[in-house]
């Protein structure tokens, strides 16, 4: 059995070994008339970061909110941490959550409160004293390397800042999965860098599962090639042009999931569709 | 224009009925169970009670002083001014309190809360509150309900003060009628019928202000024109329920109450 952090309120997640920690299996979602994914099946193992690719509308963003529960599939079944999402109550589902962080493409930073309030809600709503919430608060803004910003309104950074914030309160409660989207969209290369490097830090420092969305194949691939060295204090590419084995990639397009693999098998694909997009 | 067949139109007022009404629904469901929010019930009473009390104060006062005067106008044919009192008090308790306290909080509050909740909708904060775990129809829509629904009921009592307070004013320095006679017609002319029948009218207002401003703000879509286009409707909307509410607690009342 595979136990995995903690949680104050909850008990510790603890799901057998083997079980994939999310699983859509034929999923499709419609909105209106409009069909926007079609017979998804994928699975991403514990310790696994999953990269979705794909060109700007076809469905990236549904998938992961699905994969939340935050919009709920016309037909198929979707699983976390092995539980089938469509047999939960609304209370398992916010108690699901408790297991997620989520970074949203916007940030969604709530505007009327101060950084350390936004990072440390969920704290708040699992009653965490104010004490213990700030030490860790500082620790997840230190993270992001953010701690002078812990008094200001979202109003006040930059954009790269609100998607650092973002990621803080994302991985404030030490969560099983975290769901990123488009965490570097509308960056420019340097910030979109930061941001990766601080996605490949949470990847190998807590070894957490991640689904991340990115428009940018720079970004994905520096994923694939690139660890966190703590001597260094920061990102550097792994020798011999090693990759990261647990960084795979799903690649949708036309509603569809078009590949599902390795780093590997997706720079070596035949397929003329897949190798126009990498090119 | 893009023309809608009836049939498409009918079902989406159908929908929006049915979203409506689990909506609020879920929301009083929530008053009793946890987690509650008492801190932001408190803060939206705040902002609702305390920050709607000027233009309840200013509306309901002027509103009896220009009662007083129409209604002097028409009582001096019956040589009847000296009834002043009892008209403007009657007035206010019954109908115009209630109602305007309603229609003006309506107007202050049911736009507010449609422009807040659709700005947190557009900018996926809705989402996130959810993603993190929260119901925000626990965190948002109940403690509006609460706070909108009591302090309605203590705005529109302050109405009817004031509106008493603007006739005897008129009635005094314009009309030249004495002071106490006018309070003294203005009590006895009040029933218990009467002071239940204004102080009802605030609850069902209150509600319809605060889960038409929620309904119309958490629907929203299409980015900052979308949110402009809520906040009309729940205005709109609320304003239309508070009267046709109105009419129908007053048929209601009359049935009861016989007055």
């Amino acid at each position: 059995m595979a136990t995995v952090s903690e949680n104050l309120d909850e008990a510790p997640l603890v799901f057998p070994e083997g079980v994939p920690v999310v699983e859509f299996k034929n999923v499709s979602i419609r909105f209106e008339q409009h069909h926007v994914l079609d017979d998804i099946s994928f699975r991403v193992q514990h310790g696994e970061t999953r990269i979705i690719l794909g060109p700007a509308g076809c469905g990236k963003s549904t998938l992961l909110k699905m994969a939340n529960g935050l919009l709920e599939p016309d037909s198929g079944e979707i699983s976390i941490f092995g539980k089938p999402l469509a047999g939960m109550s609304e209370r398992e589902v916010f108690a699901m959550r408790a297991h997620v962080g989520m970074v949203f493409q916007e940030s969604a930073l709530f505007d009327s409160l101060t950084v350390e309030d936004n990072v440390a809600y969920r704290l708040h709503e699992e009653g965490v004293g104010p004490d213990e919430a700030h030490v860790r608060v500082v620790e997840a803004l230190r993270f992001v390397e953010l701690e002078k910003a812990i008094d200001k309104f979202p109003s006040e950074l930059s954009g790269g800042m609100r998607r650092r914030v973002s990621i803080a309160r994302a991985i404030i409660s030490h969560p099983d999965l975290i769901l990123y989207d488009s965490p570097t969209g509308g960056l420019d290369p340097i910030t979109s860098t930061t941001i990766i490097e601080l996605v490949v830090k949470q990847r190998d420092v807590s070894n957490t599962t991640s689904l991340l969305i990115t428009h940018r194949l720079q970004d994905a691939f520096t994923l694939a090639t690139h660890r966190w060295s703590a001597a260094n204090n920061g990102m550097e590419k792994i020798p011999d042009g090693e990759l990261d084995p647990n960084t795979k990639f799903l690649v949708l397009n036309n509603k569809r999931v078009v590949f599902d693999g390795t780093t590997r098998e997706l720079t070596h694909s035949e397929d003329p569709w897949l190798k126009a997009y990498l090119e | 224009m893009r023309l809608v067949s009836p049939e498409a139109y009918a079902k989406s007022v159908v929908a929006s009925v049915q979203e409506y009404s689990l909506l609020a629904g879920q929301a009083i469901a929530n008053i009793f169970s946890k987690p509650r929010y008492i801190a932001d019930t408190f803060t939206q009473m705040d902002s609702i009670g305390v920050g709607s009390l000027p233009i309840v104060v200013l509306t309901g006062f002027f509103t009896g002083c220009v009662l007083a005067l129409q209604a002097a106008v028409s009582l001096k044919e019956f040589g009847a001014v000296a009834m002043t009192g009892r008209l403007v008090a009657l007035s206010m308790v019954k109908e115009l309190g209630p109602v305007l306290t309603g229609l003006m909080v309506s107007g202050r509050n049911a736009s507010g809360m449609a422009s807040e909740l659709g700005s947190m909708k557009v900018s996926e904060q809705i989402d996130a509150m959810r993603a993190l775990g929260t119901d925000p129809i626990r965190k948002l829509v109940t403690p509006r309900i609460v706070a909108t629904v009591f302090m309605l009921f203590f705005l529109t009592i302050i109405s009817d003060a004031c509106g008493t307070g603007g006739g005897w004013v008129i009635a005094v320095t314009l009309l030249k009628l004495n002071g106490s006679a006018f309070f003294h017609t203005a009590y006895m002319s009040l029933e218990y019928g009467d002071v239940v029948e204004g102080l009802v009218k605030p609850i069902f207002s209150g509600f319809i202000i605060a889960t038409i401003g929620c309904y119309y703000g958490l629907k929203t879509s299409g980015g900052t024109r979308g949110v402009g286009k809520a906040t009309t409707q729940a205005v709109v909307v609320s304003s239309v329920l508070i009267i046709l509410t109105d009419f129908l607690v007053t048929q209601l009342m009359i049935g009861i109450f016989g007055r």
